[in-house]
């Protein structure tokens, strides 16, 4: 990265205070694929001048895979230490790119504690770009292509937000094509509930298969995620059917940040 | 007089019976622990009218939704005829309101009623061949043979029976009030099926028999449709409208917060603290195994059910041929909730919930993507039994998907689910 990202840390000895806590999550942090999503959306705060920090080495797991794996224990560990962790910073605002630390920081914190603003990465994006504080000048590079957006479970059905990353994608200078399942119908790409973290249960097919049937069916070039788990799985299920020459799998940040010329 | 004791005597018993069915019902739900469900009246209202009343959801599916909502119109409208139904009953009159200053209002009242039992005879064959002739997926999976399907085709009979005792009634009556005056009384539908059926038949007094068969036959499937509803999954038609007042008004991301386990968590935390008083509701096992570790809302939720599978024909485990339906874990629900029922209320018979009805493989299947709480058009939630469960399975059985074990470790060691050091954290701020 051309620019050093601040750590709440690093702000706190200098006595500033972030106006939002970017929330990178244990794949923006860890997992090779998702970190490029981690640094476009970083890269989209820096270029608008979002006065931002993250916690770095102070961040662990929400608890998200633990409480729906069933195990409530580790869950609330993680929840009251990170909630100390937020308080202690006084964190107001925060920014995440993972749909999963969204909806556990956003709905499932506050009864433990911890009561923040918490904006998913498209939802910011797309205030910055209704501030006038986010131009894509190159919108053009995606003319002509046809984008479809998979929708995360836990942004659309879990927290009812399916407009913001629509929104972006319209802003390029694409065609926005949907899914026979979008929205409130959205089928889940495979990895919630913990299932990232197992092999499925018996079955006669990959849940992403299933999913990427749907994009072929759209005849889309790009599939647009807002999850970096959906990301994997989608990636792996273009892969599935050998069409990783034709499909991309892009996360609408990297899309904006590309439009940006970021 | 013989028939107005036989009338009381049946209505006494028929409502009797119900009200003693239903009480049983309700003392099978209130095993359930309790849950915050009072909250935001006005709120819940609205959701009530939206989604009951109004049926929102089933019109994501337009075709079944028309011909449900022919079904739901016409059986509201036509209890006002049960009203006359029951006075003319109890006073061994006939048509009582036809003889009033309102015998306009009264003919285009059951004229319309007569026009939607024609249109409901209409969809109970479409929905009777949806099931038994088209062979819907969603209605011919395997949780359904047996008794579910009979239930099914059982109250698609009695409609049809009901409808044609409404029919032999009212045109047995026209034919004979034509046959004696030449003046019918205009029904919209019977002014023209009376003559065609009973037409030929010159003698009043058959006709009133006839006339008395429809009315008896009627009032008959009434009551049998009364007493049969708490035994079938067609008690939707009264439990739609509480279970939708005592939705989840939280976001469906949102999982319920165990209080017990925040106790412990932050006695861990910090080892200064003094515990709170433990109440009895703190001492709880974690988890549910069985249907009275479920709340009340899980089990009016499996009462309200019935059974027509939208939840399992969008979840992405049963597309993709695993073990779990969302439905399935509804009707085992009711199923166990039942046989506790039967057992006076004892869930200590041996049996549970987990194990004996709904297997770990079920549960591990799903993906908590709420497919299925979306869909149900009144509102049920089988996510929060699944996770109830599972929660039960890992904090008291310990019995995890050896994966998720290493996950859950990882967690608890490092803070990630995966091995990497909290301290690679800042990794990708040094990559290009």
């Amino acid at each position: 990265m051309d620019f050093t990202v601040p750590t709440m840390a690093d702000m706190m000895a200098k006595n500033q205070t972030p106006d939002v806590l970017f929330w990178v999550g244990c794949a923006g942090s860890f997992d090779d694929r998702a970190k490029k999503i981690t640094k476009a959306i970083a890269k989209i705060l820096h270029h608008c001048k979002v006065n931002f920090a993250v916690l770095g080495a102070e961040e662990s797991c929400t608890g998200d895979p633990a409480r729906r794996a069933g195990n409530e224990f580790t869950f609330q560990m993680q929840a009251l230490m990170n909630i100390q962790v937020l308080n202690g910073y006084e964190v107001k605002k925060i920014v995440t790119g993972c749909p999963h630390c969204f909806n556990t920081l956003k709905n499932e914190y506050p009864e433990l504690g911890g009561n923040y603003e918490v904006l998913h990465h498209t939802e910011l994006i797309q205030t910055l770009i209704n501030e006038g504080r986010l131009k894509l000048e190159n919108g053009s590079m995606f003319k002509g292509k046809k984008i479809t957006f998979h929708d995360p479970c836990y942004l659309g059905r879990a927290n009812d937000v399916y407009e913001a990353p629509r929104n972006l994608i319209e802003k390029l200078d694409a065609e926005l094509v949907e899914m026979k399942r979008c929205k409130t119908n959205g089928l889940c790409c495979g990895a919630g509930g913990a299932q990232m973290f197992k092999e499925a249960e018996k079955g006669n097919k990959e849940i992403n298969v299933e999913r990427t049937e749907d994009v072929l069916q759209s005849n889309a070039q790009i599939v647009a995620t807002g999850c970096p788990f959906c990301n994997t799985m989608m990636t792996d299920g273009v892969k599935n059917v050998n069409k990783e020459t034709e499909i991309e799998v892009l996360d609408v940040a990297e899309l904006i940040a590309n439009a940006a010329e970021l | 007089m013989i028939s107005i004791v036989v009338f009381s005597l049946l209505s006494v018993l028929s409502v009797g019976m119900f009200t003693w069915k239903m009480r049983s019902i309700i003392a099978q739900i209130r095993l359930g622990k309790k849950t915050q469900r009072l909250d935001q009246p006005s709120l819940r209202f609205k959701t009530m009218l939206l989604v009951a009343f109004g049926q929102k959801k089933m019109f994501n599916r337009p075709i079944p939704a028309l011909l449900h909502f022919v079904f739901y119109v016409a059986f509201i409208i036509t209890q006002i005829e049960l009203i006359e139904v029951f006075i003319d009953g109890f006073s061994g009159s006939h048509r009582i309101f036809y003889h009033t200053d309102f015998q306009q209002d009264y003919v285009f009242i059951i004229s319309t009623i007569e026009v939607l039992s024609v249109l409901t005879f209409v969809a109970t064959l479409a929905f009777f061949s949806r099931r038994n002739i088209v062979k819907l997926p969603r209605f011919n999976m395997k949780e359904l043979l047996g008794w579910p399907r009979k239930d099914a085709n059982l109250i698609l009979l009695f409609e049809l029976l009901l409808i044609i005792f409404i029919f032999t009634m009212n045109g047995a009556d026209e034919a004979s009030k034509l046959l004696q005056s030449n003046v019918g009384y205009g029904f919209a539908m019977s002014q023209y099926l009376g003559p065609l059926f009973f037409g030929r038949i010159n003698n009043p007094e058959i006709l009133e028999v006839l006339s008395k068969i429809g009315w008896w036959g009627h009032l008959l499937m009434v009551f049998v449709f009364l007493n049969y509803l708490p035994y079938s999954k067609h008690l939707h038609i009264l439990f739609a409208f509480p279970n939708t007042y005592f939705s989840n008004l939280d976001k469906k991301g949102k999982f319920s917060n165990m209080d017990a386990v925040t106790q412990e968590v932050k006695l861990m935390l910090d080892p200064t603290l003094v515990p709170a008083e433990m109440t009895s509701d703190t001492i709880a096992s974690f988890g549910a195994k069985d249907v009275n570790d479920l709340s009340w809302k899980n089990l009016l939720d499996a009462y309200s059910c019935t059974e027509c599978g939208r939840c399992t024909s969008v979840c992405p485990a049963n597309i993709t041929g695993k073990a779990l339906s969302p439905r399935k874990i509804m009707m085992d629900t009711r199923d166990r909730l039942q046989e506790v029922g039967k057992n006076n209320l004892n869930c200590m018979d041996g049996k549970s919930l987990l194990g004996d009805y709904i297997t770990e493989e079920e549960l591990w299947a799903c993906t908590s993507c709420n497919a299925c709480v979306q869909e149900c058009p009144v509102n049920i939630d089988p996510l929060s039994i699944i996770v109830d469960l599972r929660r039960f399975l890992v904090m008291e059985e310990s019995k995890v998907p050896s994966e998720l074990t290493g996950m859950l470790t990882n967690i608890e060691n490092n803070g990630a689910p995966w091995q990497f050091s909290p301290a690679d954290r800042l990794k990708w701020t040094e990559e290009n």
